[in-house]
């Protein structure tokens, strides 16, 4: 309730931005969750990240190396889980940025191809 | 032994008993700031009218030496008692006792309450405050989960049943208050979540405090798991007190009624608050105070999906459920959060015969990757899905903008409103104008000699023959149009008239919403 009031006085200092819609500009206030999305990225077939948080446990290739679509790149052990990463290319690897034992985070870049 | 020396005898168990966990541990709960369990059934309730049952129940774990343990009640005390002369069963968990652990008896002491609650169609009062499952008694412990949900699924949507969080509920604890009506929590008290930081941080290297990963304001602001935020418990039980003068004690029921009274004029002019431009912001709480009885609004959800405004007041005494779009936040548009939410509480409403209004003002839904990805659809579907569902009177206010998808989805006639009014300013079209005069008019604008200059034409030419009430009004799905101050008395009288209302629904087990 308390909120409730402080919302209703703070609403003529409030910084107004504009939200485009259907080309209209209208005059309102953004949420956070709003501001703080993630733009879309899109998805760069040669770049292999992290699906989910984990830690790396095996890498099967290295620098140069000639790839094939389906060849196994290295395992991402997650919530107890070993999970063999395939390449989704045909290619030749750029460069490996992990080393097994190493924790990665999600989206985190793993593996780049040339 | 005499009667007196047995009297002598029972006050001795019930002193024990009624100690909880002694006290160390009553100190220790103390010391972070929070009442203990039996503190707050005393807080809620009115005044002696708490009887509580169960006190003597023994505990049923077996193994680990537990058989050796004299655990209080279980760590739940359950009973009934009266908020504002209504009766209520209620249960709060004892932290104090074995840290409020649920075992096999002290869910058998919740599911017996639960019963009571669902057979004398009285409302069930949760208070949260455990550690989680006792792990000494295995699967009863979990057996004791399954069984209060499935009672609150059993429940819902015929008594109202509302959680309290005043301490950790972790792990499966959690589903029992999502299954509930409405969840209530504490700044700094209240902490819920599915795996605590601790196993987010072994399993997955990513550091959270308990407080950023599911405290009070998170659940309240970003996950929309609870409806209502308290900075302390006494706030928290005069939010309690208030919502259950709005709402029946059972879905056969309606709310009770209070004496009619005007709104405050003087503070909330209706003609003051909406500027004429749509472009432009206002707070759509004000229209709302404008117009119920004593100016009096009961937010839900204040803090998540802020660009849709819930809640209740009364009209002419009657509670109202309130739903309206937000200028104010990100427009008023639709988007995933704000559809879930509306949806709920119209669910809601119509399962405890609590008549909706709703204001609208929107400018569709929110563009963007992020919430097509997010399933804006089904989620928005839901909004529809409630609207059409619902059998309870259904009153609609088109302020200003009702543009396209959003003008269907915000209670339209053809979602079956009982009463559509507009207001003068109402704009009910396909789309606004400056997006309908560029689809409309793109050869004429492509091929004028100055394309801004025709766009521009164009767009005024759409706005002054579609950006009004009067399209719609003329097909009849607007019945009528009214100036804002006379708002209040279409209501009241649409209220009125619609006050025997019976829809035919088609025979079925139960639909199946877009969940």
């Amino acid at each position: 309730m308390k909120e409730n009031d402080v919302l209703t006085k703070k609403i003529k200092k409030v910084s107004y931005k504009s939200l485009l819609i259907e080309n209209i500009k209208y005059r309102t206030t953004l949420t956070k969750k709003y501001q703080s999305r993630k733009p879309y990225e899109k998805k760069d077939i040669k770049k292999i990240t992290a699906f989910i948080p984990g830690t790396i446990r095996k890498i099967y290739v290295k620098t140069g190396k000639n790839v094939k679509e389906g060849d196994r790149l290295l395992i991402l052990e997650a919530m107890k889980m070993k999970n063999e990463l395939l390449s989704p290319t045909n290619g030749i690897v750029k460069s490996v940025l992990v080393k097994s034992g190493d924790l990665v985070s999600k989206n985190q870049l793993l593996i780049e191809f040339k | 032994m005499g009667l007196k020396q047995k009297s002598a005898d029972l006050k001795k168990r019930m002193r024990e008993a009624v100690k909880g966990g002694g006290t160390k541990a009553i100190e220790k709960q103390k010391a972070t700031g929070k009442m203990t369990a039996r503190e707050r059934i005393m807080s809620i309730l009115d005044n002696k009218s708490f009887h509580e049952y169960d006190l003597f129940v023994k505990h049923a774990g077996k193994d680990f030496n537990m058989d050796k343990k004299y655990l209080p009640g279980d760590g739940v005390i359950t009973g009934t008692g009266m908020i504002s002369g209504h009766p209520v069963c209620i249960y709060a968990q004892d932290f104090t006792v074995a840290g409020g652990s649920l075992g096999w008896a002290h869910a058998k002491k919740i599911t017996k309450i639960m019963d009571h609650a669902l057979k004398l169609k009285i409302p069930l009062i949760g208070i949260n405050d455990s550690g989680g499952a006792r792990i000494q008694e295995g699967v009863n412990a979990l057996a004791g989960y399954g069984e209060i949900f499935y009672r609150n699924t059993r429940a819902s949507g015929v008594i109202p049943q509302i959680s309290v969080i005043l301490g950790p509920c972790a792990g499966g604890a959690v589903y029992s208050p999502a299954l509930t009506d409405f969840v209530f929590v504490v700044d700094k008290v209240s902490k819920m979540f599915i795996t605590g930081p601790e196993v987010i941080k072994s399993v997955l290297g990513e550091e959270i405090s308990m407080e950023e990963l599911g405290g009070a304001r998170v659940h309240c602001e970003i996950t929309g798991n609870a409806h209502f935020y308290a900075e302390s418990e006494e706030e928290s039980f005069g939010q309690i007190k208030k919502l259950f003068s709005f709402i029946p004690w059972n879905n056969e029921r309606k709310a009770e009624s209070f004496p009619k009274r005007g709104p405050k004029t003087r503070q909330y002019k209706i003609e003051n608050i909406i500027p004429s431009d749509p472009r432009q912001p206002y707070d759509v709480r004000d229209v709302v105070k404008a117009i119920c009885d004593d100016s009096e609004f009961f937010e839900i959800q204040e803090l998540f999906a802020a660009n849709i405004v819930i809640g209740f007041s009364r009209i002419a005494g009657q509670t109202i459920g309130f739903v309206a779009n937000q200028p104010l936040v990100l427009a008023g548009v639709l988007d995933v959060d704000s559809s879930d939410k509306a949806a709920r509480f119209i669910r809601y409403c119509d399962a405890f015969n609590i008549p909706l209004v709703t204001l609208v003002d929107l400018p569709g839904y929110l563009p963007g990757v992020d919430q097509e990805h997010a399933g804006v659809i089904r989620h928005g579907a839901k909004l529809l899905y409630a609207y059409s569902e619902a059998t309870v009177p259904k009153i609609t206010v088109i302020m200003r903008k009702a543009y396209g998808g959003g003008y269907i989805a915000m209670c339209s006639h053809h979602l079956r409103a009982d009463f559509v009014c507009a207001w003068p300013t109402a704009e009910i079209a396909v789309m606004g104008p400056e997006g309908a005069a560029n689809i409309i008019f793109r050869n004429e604008i492509k091929n004028a000699d100055d394309p801004d200059e025709m766009r521009k034409h164009k767009v005024k030419e759409y706005k002054s023959k579609f950006a009004n009430p009067y399209v719609a009004a003329a097909y009849g799905y607007v019945d009528a149009v009214v100036e804002p101050f006379e708002t209040r008395n279409f209501l009241i009288h649409a209220l009125q008239v619609s006050g025997s209302k019976s829809e035919f629904i088609p025979h079925k087990k139960h639909g199946i919403p877009p969940f």
